[in-house]
């Protein structure tokens, strides 16, 4: 077995260190080791998007990222997104629009979002569908993820 | 994943050293979208992954009007469609580099990587050979330099040899009353690997009637993606006219030798490229003209 490597990283805002093994994906090293278990392993190869983080301001597949890719880097997952009053305007529209059924696609589908939103605040829908191409659902027929999506993108323009 | 080591040298010399030493039993991770899989799914074996992403060479990313654009061989494709300046200049890059995966690919998903992973059916790589890329590659007798349609030997195969890395790609600069494209055929909207994938690019006379040069470039018709030279030269000194395109489209059909698979049959396949090299050449000309 390889030696385990010391990995010092920002996540959610807070200084984090953890061990991880070489060939952990930093999925691995969320879920096992650091018991963060908001980003979901769906397909494990970059198709499904249900295991989404902000990394350095860029929303990436945690399962396409080497544990150890993140020595000194600032992280966002699902955990970051509520304050610990309250929702995030984005999960409230989640939630009030049944934007979900099985949940598992859908911490991936906030992620994306608050990506989406922070680069683009007014998506079109056919931007918005067009950002979260890589985000799949096999429950809603995505419409209502859609809605959701667009309807905070209007909370958040209210504000 | 099976047990690996992970390195991240912080030079090119250090990188060849690690590489020359480990031989193919080490594989390079930029944006490890392809690697990754293929190492989790043992279709490749290796003991290490080297990651390069803090080598400064292969992030660089820079244009000049007068010695021409740079892509460091680890800059992911997101870095290049957002830089406003080289977007401009290059929009037939852009046309390939905006439809690589979703989002998050483009996060992370390089140019170098696309080549280097050498699918026949690779997104980037007919664009890079139409607007005459060059790979600069280092191993440990130094820089040597190779046109990107000879950089893929096979399906999953390239040029790089022991202990040697792809550095960055180069370009010419934009030539005035040029233009490119690229255009895929996917059976979906999104995410999906082309049937079959065009390149071209084409450069006017001053008075933007007659064409200079032209370069016309094939994915997934052939083991390797494919430049068809007697294609573009079929449109030189011609004013772009029916029967020249006609004449370009029916040669990239007769180089085409694709295979049939779930994707689509031969034929089919030829049809696509007839159909897409003229669609790609009536976008490139609009942007010339402009």
């Amino acid at each position: 077995m390889s030696k385990k490597l010391h990995i010092t990283c920002t996540i959610n805002g807070n200084a984090t260190e953890f061990l991880c093994e070489p060939r952990n994906s930093l999925l691995e090293a969320l879920r096992d080791e650091l018991k963060m278990t908001g980003a979901k392993e769906g397909c494990n190869n970059g198709n499904c998007g249900s295991c989404n983080v902000i990394l350095d301001g860029r929303l990436v597949n945690s399962c396409l990222v080497m544990a150890a890719e993140v020595e000194g880097r600032s992280l966002t997952t699902i955990e970051g997104v509520a304050n610990k009053e309250s929702l995030h305007p984005i999960q409230k529209c989640f939630l009030e629009g049944a934007a979900l059924q099985c949940g598992i696609c859908t911490p991936g589908f906030i992620m994306a979002t608050k990506a989406l939103l922070e680069k683009n605040p007014h998506p079109t829908e056919h931007e918005a569908r067009h950002f979260l191409a890589g985000n799949l659902c096999r429950c809603t027929g995505y419409d209502k993820i859609i809605r959701a999506v667009l309807e905070s993108a209007e909370c958040a323009g209210k504000k | 994943m099976k047990d690996i080591t992970y390195a991240a040298p912080r030079t090119l010399a250090e990188t060849t050293a690690l590489l020359n030493d480990k031989g193919d039993r080490a594989r390079i991770l930029a944006g490890g979208t392809d690697v990754i899989v293929q190492v989790r799914e043992g279709r490749r074996d290796i003991d290490a992954l080297v990651d390069i992403k803090r080598v400064p060479e292969v992030n660089e990313l820079s244009y000049d009007p007068a010695k021409g654009l740079v892509i460091g061989a680890a800059v992911p494709c997101c870095l290049i469609y957002e830089n406003v300046v080289i977007a401009k200049a290059y929009p037939g890059l852009i046309d390939a580099v905006s439809l690589i995966g979703g989002i998050q690919i483009q996060s992370r998903a390089s140019l170098g990587g696309n080549l280097c992973n050498a699918s026949p059916a690779a997104d980037a790589i007919p664009v890079l050979i139409a607007l005459e890329g060059v790979c600069d590659i280092a191993g440990p007798k130094g820089i040597r330099s190779v046109p990107v349609e000879q950089f893929c030997t096979g399906p999953g195969k390239n040029q790089l040899q022991r202990g040697e890395i792809l550095v960055r790609l180069r370009f010419p600069s934009k030539k005035a009353a040029s233009g490119a494209a690229y255009l895929r055929f996917i059976p979906r909207n999104e995410m999906d690997i082309a049937v079959v994938g065009v390149g071209v690019a084409i450069q006017l006379n001053a008075a933007k009637a007659k064409c200079l040069a032209a370069r016309i470039a094939l994915a997934a018709v052939a083991p390797t993606p494919l430049l068809v030279a007697d294609a573009g030269a079929a449109l030189v000194g011609t004013t772009l006219d029916e029967t020249a395109i006609t004449k370009a489209a029916n040669l990239a059909q007769a180089a085409a030798k694709p295979i049939s698979d779930m994707r689509g049959d031969a034929e089919y396949r030829k049809h696509l490229v007839g159909v897409l090299v003229r669609r790609a050449l009536a976008i490139a000309i609009e942007r010339a003209k402009q």
